[in-house]
């Protein structure tokens, strides 16, 4: 699998980090209600199909990016 | 349906070649409603079967198969049995695993080719070893074979790794769990189906489920491809697609779905009569009975439903392979393909009652699956027939990570990649 790094252009998959679920919105700060944090940080939506996560391009430029691909098939749709 | 196997029914059948071998397990119709019905006839899947009609003598059940019986993950691991736990509850549900392969060819009667080889886990530093120490003590005190080996041990156990002065890992000593081997894993698929099949249960094949039907807070039945079948229990065993299923009951579990990659050598005269891990990198190695050395490593890091792994990986495995064993270079790479299978954030399963009555799930078993298959079978049917957990069973809930139950046995956090 190529990944397009944002800043370093299409690399092997072998020089990023998988970062997750980037479609997860973070409880606001200061949430107190513990089912709220117990399903952001335990549970996935898990898809099979389109996805969007982050990257990390950590042996190369280390830029953070979000990208769009479908885990039935890997096919990367590009940035998010 | 075939009667019991035995030395008589082989020679019977050598003196008569001509005469086929009947089916194993029976090709039944579904009926329009069972007792219980379990989703996906993979290993887990019959076992729990077969000991719901044995132990809990319910034989109302439907086993239904997407694809044919030993197409999934049954058929894809690397076939390795061991119960070196040290957390909680792991500890005694893989020992009660082991326990139940020792005996489980007479149990079937059928030849799972249950191979007590022995597993010798190398440790590549001194603080290393003081781990294992550790981690044996804890077996030993709950009853688990377990051995601490220095240098030496392991050189005239495994005289064929690398121990020269300037391998990169030297090996400082291992662990050595003697009951850990290998299992013929269709044979288990196989075994669990015809005797299920014998005490009346119906197991369907190429019947892939659509949908859960509810009830309200309660589930009553499946919609399959062959048409709507009624349960009074559904069970969902289908770790690879856990979330795909459970989301048809509306579900979302602490779940990612991940390939892990094994890799078959061309057959070699025998030279490895272990299981062997590798404590540099996650990394083991046994040799089949056909002769190939049979590779795993760790699983590719990113959630994915294809069944096939990144070349990186492979190459990562081949670098600990000829690291370990330098004179495997020039061997060449006979088979190699890719499992889904449920990451957990704790590495841990579930094998439990879900939050809508009659559903069970049975899931999230990382790459520890196959070992499990027995125990898994064994309290899945129990939390099934008797709608609670069994005690084996009772740490593996879904519900852990809001009590603070998390089973982290790699101590990494709440990684599902990381596992």
């Amino acid at each position: 699998m190529k990944i397009p790094c944002p800043y370093c252009g299409e690399r092997d998959w072998s020089e990023f980090r998988y970062g997750g679920d980037a479609s997860k919105q973070r409880p606001a700060h200061g949430t107190g209600d513990l089912d709220t944090w117990h399903d952001h940080v335990f549970l996935f939506e898990n898809p099979k199909g389109p996805h969007t996560e982050y990257w990390q391009h950590v042996l190369g430029c280390r830029q953070w990016f979000k990208l769009k691909r479908n885990t039935a098939t890997n096919q990367i749709s590009g940035k998010a | 349906m075939a009667k019991g196997y035995s030395i008589f029914s082989l020679a019977r059948h050598a003196l008569r070649p001509n005469e086929p071998w009947p089916e194993a397990w029976a090709k039944p119709e579904p009926k329009p409603s069972y007792d219980a019905i379990i989703i996906g006839g993979g290993g887990h899947g019959l076992a729990t079967a077969y000991y719901l009609a044995k132990n809990h003598g319910l034989r109302n059940v439907a086993v239904l198969e997407k694809s044919y019986i030993g197409s999934g993950n049954v058929g894809r691991n690397t076939t390795l049995i061991r119960s070196n736990y040290m957390i909680g509850g792991n500890t005694a549900f893989f020992e009660f695993s082991m326990k139940l392969w020792e005996g489980l060819s007479h149990e079937l009667n059928f030849n799972a080719m249950v191979s007590h080889r022995g597993q010798v886990v190398l440790a590549v530093s001194p603080v290393q070893v003081d781990q294992f120490a550790r981690r044996g003590n804890i077996m030993r005190l709950n009853g688990i074979d377990a051995e601490l080996l220095d240098r030496g041990e392991v050189m005239k156990m495994l005289p064929y790794l690398d121990y020269s002065k300037d391998s990169r890992w030297p090996i400082w000593g291992a662990i050595h769990q003697p009951r850990a081997g290998t299992v013929r894993h269709d044979a288990v698929a196989w075994g669990y189906a015809r005797a299920a099949s014998g005490l009346g249960v119906h197991i369907i094949e190429n019947c892939e489920v659509t949908d859960i039907l509810r009830d309200g807070d309660r589930v009553v039945g499946v919609e399959t491809s062959r048409g709507k079948i009624l349960g009074d229990k559904v069970a969902i065993a289908v770790a690879g697609h856990s979330s795909h299923v459970a989301a048809m009951a509306g579900l979302k579990l602490p779940v990612e779905s991940h390939v892990l990659q094994a890799f078959v050598s061309e057959p070699i005269k025998p030279i490895v009569h272990h299981v062997v891990s590798w404590g540099a990198e996650l990394f083991y190695l046994s040799q089949s009975d056909k002769g190939g050395l049979v590779f795993g490593g760790h699983i590719d890091g990113f959630n994915t439903y294809t069944q096939r792994g990144q070349f990186a990986r492979m190459q990562t495995v081949m670098e600990c392979v000829s690291s370990l064993m330098p004179f495997t270079q020039r061997l060449k790479l006979l088979r190699h393909w890719g499992g889904i299978q449920d990451m957990t954030p704790d590495g841990s399963p579930f094998i439990c009652r879900t939050p809508i009555r009659h559903l069970y799930l049975n899931g999230g078993w990382c790459y520890q699956g196959f070992k499990a298959t027995p125990a898994s079978g064994y309290t899945f049917a129990h939390t099934i027939a008797q709608d609670q957990e069994h005690e084996l069973n009772r740490c593996f809930s879904l519900d852990r990570f809001r009590k603070g139950g998390e089973l982290d046995e790699h101590g990494v956090g709440n990684w599902t990649y990381k596992q």
